[in-house]
């Protein structure tokens, strides 16, 4: 369990030395409580006092870090059921499984539209985060010249998939990747497993059909000394894997279990079809995944996928804002027209991307709105005729055009009366409720 | 090792609603949907049984849309030039229940009127058997000159009218309560704005068990996140026994998911978008699914693929045969 700022306090020296930088040992202990500082901080902590701190202030679910050639995919470290307690913190990783029953040539055509994917949301560029190969041959070499084919093509963090310890052991040498994650260990291959895992220092993936399964198998294997260990909670449908996520997720953080203190493993089984799979993965990402595998690579799905799992992992505390401000697109004139909108950053790429698309020159004038969309701070007296003329000043928009006409979203007509008050000399229109609409309206109305 | 199993005991109940009615209780309708009930949180079988299963609404409309997407006017086709077709063709497309929202024009640009909006309605219930919702146009004035008039034209159907929100509620609560309907209360995306839109409704004397609420949600990239986790902090608060948050959860992923931007335009946007038609699916099925797992009880589509897609994660998540979480349980 996590301790108190007391009991910590009673572990540390007493002398108040003041060398981790706090006043007191027990500011010192009040932080480490709040898991805001690190006990290395302090010199003077006994070796015993460490030994039990360390215990005490391992994350409930342990961070696994995949490495290669400069990739990683993380998970675990998480603290929250649900998001909007505090935020969910790792990303799950989303990977492409190939089999190894394809040819070189094969591997290297589906892998290599999935490796160089990238698409762009709301000014981020969204990627893949890596390939898993599974052996269906059971055959060592022919694993190997799989690893090696997608090798050729990526050099992104690799989950390995058999039942077989020298199928993998073939995998892992072909394989460049520092740390690679091993699929997987079970009731029967878990000590070849993890010897395997401790010699390559990859993590490694535990099957188990129940909790118990797979709590025992994560003890023994921890005593062996590998610890990056990933829980693969085998469910026959959505059903049975949501409440074993949940269980873990739960035992994790609430019982503070660590023989279930792990990331989860979520793959499809064989024969499920991409809709399935996409319905899989989405319900991966909420619902505590940390490495989500699909069978099918295509933009249609990876592009929703990775806006969810964007969207479910933002933090609820912080709507992500963009700066206020007067923005050029399309290089405006002084003749060019004013559109209006919040710094909400959804809003405003949406708008941005859309009146960018038009082709036509406007100036975006995006107001102090606590990033908020146009109509949640409308509601809130965040969006009103007074802040957006106070904007209008702020960011000398006079000074600009010639042609004095600003744009309202069509959501905010009623604005429109207020703001010929506020804006005198201005010509006040009422655009579209959606931004999508907005390239037809500048044709039509503004041109 | 034996792990103890962790089971939540929740001291609240979701309150049960039944949205249209049969003949035998006064109605036309050949089936009803009934939702609610839990008592606990969505799809967690080993803790409560959940006795409604989440529905699955289509959304039609009395007239062909002006600015739905060409994929979904592909779709439906002609069924669209006639409400009573599309509500038919909506049936065959496996939905529990349909959703008809009345236009504020027709087609000629001449505003809807009463007369109209109650032939629409009644040519949905002549030609479908399922339950109904009707939402107005989501104008203060045209929903209560339209609403009013089809509730009592149909009285006693157990119709879902909506929506209500803060600022017009009180004349559709009304006729709700005059002729054995219920309401849907939409309230933007806030635990404490639903909750005291529930009160507001419940003060003038409909009972909550004729309330289905709508937290409202945005599409996958336009704000599903905050829909998510208002749904999660609803369920959370009626299991915990807040009495105003006990009602069934109602949401619209199709009207949200097929608004974007990469359900509604096919041309012009990015490679990395792929496939229009498949996208589009994702969008809206991705969306429902999400908020599924955070307790929607009814959800409402468009398209006819998302139906069957949503419909396999529905029968795949209330598969509740004894768990195998541990040996020892």
């Amino acid at each position: 369990m996590a301790l108190s700022g007391i009991q910590i306090y009673k572990m540390l020296p007493k002398t108040n030395c003041k060398e981790c930088g706090f006043p007191t040992c027990l500011a010192f202990a009040m932080k480490l409580a709040a898991k805001q500082v690190e006990l290395s901080a302090c010199p003077h902590v006994s070796e015993e006092s460490k030994a039990q701190l360390a215990e005490s202030s391992a994350p409930p679910v342990r961070l696994v870090t995949l490495k290669s050639n400069g990739y990683q995919a993380a998970a675990g470290n998480e603290v929250v059921l649900f998001r909007h307690e505090k935020k969910f913190f790792h990303m799950p990783g989303l990977f492409i499984r190939v089999k190894d029953d394809l040819t070189s040539e094969q591997i290297k055509a589906k892998l290599a539209p999935a490796e160089a994917y990238e698409v762009d949301y709301v000014g981020l560029e969204l990627t893949l985060d890596g390939f898993a190969v599974e052996s269906v041959t059971g055959d060592a070499a022919a694993f190997a010249t799989a690893v090696q084919a997608v090798n050729a093509v990526s050099h992104r963090p690799l989950i390995l998939m058999s039942s077989d310890p020298d199928v993998i052991a073939a995998g892992l040498a072909a394989a460049d990747c520092e740390i690679p994650l091993i699929c997987a260990a079970d009731g029967d291959n878990w000590e070849a497993m993890a010897g395997l895992a401790k010699e390559h220092k990859a993590a490694l993936v535990v099957n188990g059909r129940t909790l118990d399964e797979l709590a025992d198998l994560t003890e023994k294997i921890k005593a062996t000394g590998v610890e990056d260990l990933v829980l693969n909670p085998i469910g026959d449908n959505l059903s049975q894997r949501l409440a074993l996520s949940t269980q873990i997720r739960r035992l994790a953080l609430k019982k503070n279990f660590r023989a279930l203190g792990y990331p989860l493993f979520v793959a499809p089984m064989d024969g499920e079809d991409i809709a399935y799979q996409s319905i899989l993965a989405a319900q991966g990402i909420a619902k505590y995944g940390g490495f989500v595998v699909i069978d099918y690579f295509a933009p249609e799905l990876a592009y929703p996928l990775l806006v969810l799992r964007q969207n479910i992992y933002t933090d609820p505390q912080k709507p992500i804002q963009v700066q206020p401000g007067l923005y050029e697109i399309n290089d405006p004139t002084p003749e060019s027209p004013v559109l209006v909108t919040t710094n909400f950053s959804i809003t405003y790429f949406s708008v941005a991307n859309e009146v960018d698309g038009s082709g036509l020159p406007a100036w975006l004038l995006v107001t102090e709105a606590e990033g908020m969309s146009v109509l949640t701070a409308w509601a809130a007296g965040k969006f009103d005729a007074e802040r957006i003329a106070k904007d209008v000043k702020r960011f000398n928009v006079a000074d600009k055009v010639a042609n004095k006409r600003i744009v309202l979203p069509g959501h905010t007509a009623v604005l429109s009366g207020e703001l010929e008050e506020e804006l005198p000399g201005w010509e006040i229109k009422v655009g579209p409720r959606e931004a999508v609409d907005i390239p037809a309206f500048m044709k039509q109305v503004l041109a | 090792m034996p792990v103890q199993i962790p089971k939540d005991k929740w001291p609240g109940q979701v309150r049960v609603a039944t949205i249209g009615a049969t003949e035998a209780d006064g109605g036309t309708r050949t089936s009803v949907i009934t939702v609610g009930g839990e008592k606990a949180l969505p799809f967690m079988h080993f803790e409560a049984e959940m006795p409604y299963r989440p529905v699955i609404a289509l959304e039609i409309k009395d007239r062909k849309p002006d600015d739905w997407s060409p994929l979904l006017l592909e779709t439906w086709g002609e069924a669209m030039d006639a409400p009573g077709a599309w509500a038919k063709a909506a049936e065959a497309a496996g939905a529990d229940m349909l959703q008809l929202s009345l236009s504020l024009t027709g087609v000629d640009g001449e505003p809807n009127t009463p007369d109209k909006a109650v032939t629409a309605v009644q040519s949905v219930l002549n030609s479908s058997g399922l339950p109904l919702a009707v939402f107005g146009p989501g104008q203060k004035e045209a929903d209560n000159e339209l609403l009013v008039p089809v509730a009592e034209a149909t009285k006693g159907e157990r119709i879902a009218l909506g929506i209500c929100e803060d600022k017009n509620y009180r004349t559709i609560v009304a006729t709700a309560m005059a002729n054995d309907h219920l309401v849907t209360a939409r309230a933007p995306m806030d635990v404490n704005l639903s909750k005291q839109l529930n009160i507001l409704i419940t003060d003038m004397g409909l009972p909550l068990e004729r309330i289905i609420m709508d937290p409202t949600t945005g599409a996958l990239g336009y704000g599903i996140e905050y829909g998510y986790s208002v749904m999660e902090r609803l369920r959370l608060a009626a299991l915990q026994g807040d009495t105003m948050t006990q009602l069934p959860m109602i949401v619209t992923p199709g009207f949200e998911a097929w608004k974007a931007k990469e359900s509604k335009v096919g041309t012009g946007v990015p490679a990395a978008w792929g496939d229009w038609l498949e996208r589009a699916i994702n969008w809206e099925t991705l969306t429902a699914v999400a908020l599924l797992e955070s307790g929607a009880d009814i959800l409402v589509l468009r398209h006819p693929e998302s139906v069957r897609r949503v419909r396999m994660a529905i029968e795949e998540l209330m598969e509740a045969e004894e768990l195998r979480l541990a040996t020892g349980n």
